[in-house]
């Protein structure tokens, strides 16, 4: 027992995918659905009348923006629900009283939320695949990105949900902070696209650096480049792992 | 025998600045059942909770086994178990399910022979495949005691087990617990069911106001602070208690046809021969005598409600 708890990381992972499979049905079906419906008004009904963005048909160009903007809001929403939902209704004393270090936590809950989110994230690709084509520049560079997104969004969304005393307070950032971000951040357009203020103000938005990376990926370029982007996302990781392990030391809203 | 859960100058203010725990120092040893007894409030769930680790303590140290609760985390609360008051649950999930998910968040491998067994011992197996949300209160109890023996602890707190729950139920638990101690696992159970720690508890805390007031051995404690009732059933009724009985005190019962004389087992001099001979001497006859010792509800009440520094 002096190492790492591996079966205790194990049972939190498991108990957190079965929650997930509890609600497969929506939890795939949804994003399918609404990735269909942004396809059929952004991509056929406006698409067709936009001509191409950097050279990329604007169906296709909307793809990384669309996995983006799911894998956000599935992202916390997954995580925050995990922690939230033991606090709320009590059943945190187990987790506390247990011994499992806060890394095990982390690598328990996050990495199960992450889990989804990259089953959705590829749900939506496999569903955009039934519109149009989607080119994919490299593959492996967009499977990495995803991953790190889905770790960092399912890692504030954990912050969120300890922080959160309220069903409430755990809607209030993904639905007011992250949404327009994300909308605002170059989701269904490029930031060149915008009046030279307007851009500017834009590049305050660390949503930009990611949906502009995860564009690079399959296009092979994106607003930004990607060392930016790869440096936007590494700092949001290393600020919310900050973040956590602070939450648990000082036992922040878990412990008295 | 080795002490198993050492705390030492233990105390815990809340951030409201309510001081939940004074300074308690406390040694349980391997193998025993002890009660902690104490009104609401009087700190009993927070002590459990820090030696837990689900609350953290404001000064002071707590050992399980040798191992720091804080630097030793791991290997303490491996071997502590803990059944809180509420019924806290997870509603949607399998009652296996959830034992399992507790044996292997405590680091052990999965047994399902093991599982089989506690949920048969807490009558649970008919039940293993139903949603927690299904059960009944009691049930569900026997659930959190699953999941808290799902990994074998050698150290188990039972905060409040039988609150709410009933007679049968009750019973059922307490065969529970001698099975535990029987296999060598130490218990410590908080109740204010003076009944409960009377047929259990070897040892007796009491705890008021954040204070643990006393520690002693159950038969002991009631030995020591125990009171005797000596009742004498009369021959013939009388109206009121004759003046030359007034050194005893005595009180008038069953409408006149008893006298009642409670006296303290500790003083040397408990009175019986004097007030017998007494009523000889005034001639009063009686049928039958019989004495009875206080309960530990009463010694309790009355060491809860002594001013401060009498107590023990």
């Amino acid at each position: 027992m002096s190492g790492s708890n591996v079966h205790g990381i194990k049972a939190i992972y498991l108990f957190e995918l079965h929650r997930f499979a509890r609600t497969l049905l929506t939890g795939l079906f949804v994003p399918a659905i609404t990735t269909s419906l942004y396809f059929i008004v952004f991509g056929s009904a406006i698409g067709s009348r936009m001509t191409e963005v950097d050279g990329v048909p604007y169906g296709a160009f909307i793809v990384p923006g669309l996995i983006m903007l799911s894998m956000f809001t599935e992202s916390i929403f997954n995580a925050s629900f995990g922690i939230y939902m033991p606090k709320w209704s009590g059943t945190i004393y187990e987790l506390l009283s247990a011994p499992v270090s806060p890394l095990e936590t982390v690598i328990g809950y996050v990495g199960a939320a992450a889990t989804k989110s990259m089953i959705i994230g590829l749900v939506i690709l496999a569903t955009a695949h039934l519109f149009v084509a989607v080119p994919i520049a490299h593959p492996v560079a967009m499977i990495g990105f995803m991953a790190l997104i889905a770790v960092s969004f399912c890692l504030f969304g954990f912050i969120l949900g300890i922080w959160a005393k309220s069903f409430e307070q755990l809607q209030v950032i993904p639905m007011l902070v992250v949404m327009p971000m994300t909308f605002l951040g170059g989701a269904f357009y490029s930031i060149d696209m915008l009046p030279p203020a307007w851009r500017t103000v834009t590049l305050f938005n660390p949503i930009v650096y990611l949906i502009s990376g995860f564009r690079w990926t399959f296009f092979g370029k994106g607003d930004v480049s990607i060392t930016v982007s790869m440096g936007a996302i590494t700092a949001m990781l290393v600020v919310c792992l900050t973040i956590i392990f602070w939450m648990f030391r000082t036992g922040y809203r878990l412990k008295n | 025998m080795a002490a198993i859960l050492s705390v030492r100058a233990l105390s815990k203010q809340y951030a409201s600045g309510h001081k939940a725990l004074g300074s308690i120092d406390l040694d349980v040893e391997e193998g025993e059942i002890f009660a902690l007894l104490g009104p609401n409030g009087a700190g009993k769930t927070t002590l459990i909770s820090i030696v837990c680790g689900i609350v953290n303590a404001s000064a002071g140290s707590v050992r399980v086994a040798g191992h720091d609760i804080v630097t030793g985390y791991r290997a303490a609360r491996a071997m502590t178990g803990l059944v809180p008051q509420e019924l806290h649950t997870d509603s949607f999930e399998r009652v296996i399910d959830t034992v399992r998910f507790s044996r292997g968040l405590f680091g052990r491998p999965r047994d399902d022979a093991l599982i089989e067994k506690i949920l048969r011992d807490l009558s649970l197996w008919d039940k293993r495949t139903a949603r927690i949300q299904e059960l009944s209160g009691g049930m569900k109890r026997r659930v959190m005691i699953a999941k808290a023996l799902s990994h074998e602890p050698r150290l188990l707190f039972l905060d409040e087990p039988t609150a709410g729950v009933d007679v049968e139920l009750r019973r059922d638990m307490w065969e529970v617990v001698r099975g535990l101690r029987a296999s060598g696992v130490t218990i410590i159970l908080t109740t204010h069911y003076i009944e409960e720690a009377e047929e259990m508890a070897d040892r007796v805390g009491v705890i008021n106001h954040g204070e643990l007031i006393l520690v002693e051995e159950k038969t002991a404690l009631m030995k020591k602070l125990g009171r005797k009732t000596l009742r004498i059933a009369l021959a013939e009724p009388l109206d009121a208690v004759p003046p030359d009985l007034a050194p005893w005190a005595p009180a008038l019962i069953d409408e006149g046809h008893g006298l009642e004389y409670v006296f303290d087992t500790r003083s040397e001099e408990t009175g019986i021969s004097p007030l017998l001979g007494k009523l000889g001497a005034l001639g009063i006859g009686y049928k039958d005598l019989n004495t009875q010792e206080s309960s530990l509800e009463e010694i309790f009440v009355s060491l809860v409600h002594a001013p401060k520094g009498q107590a023990a």
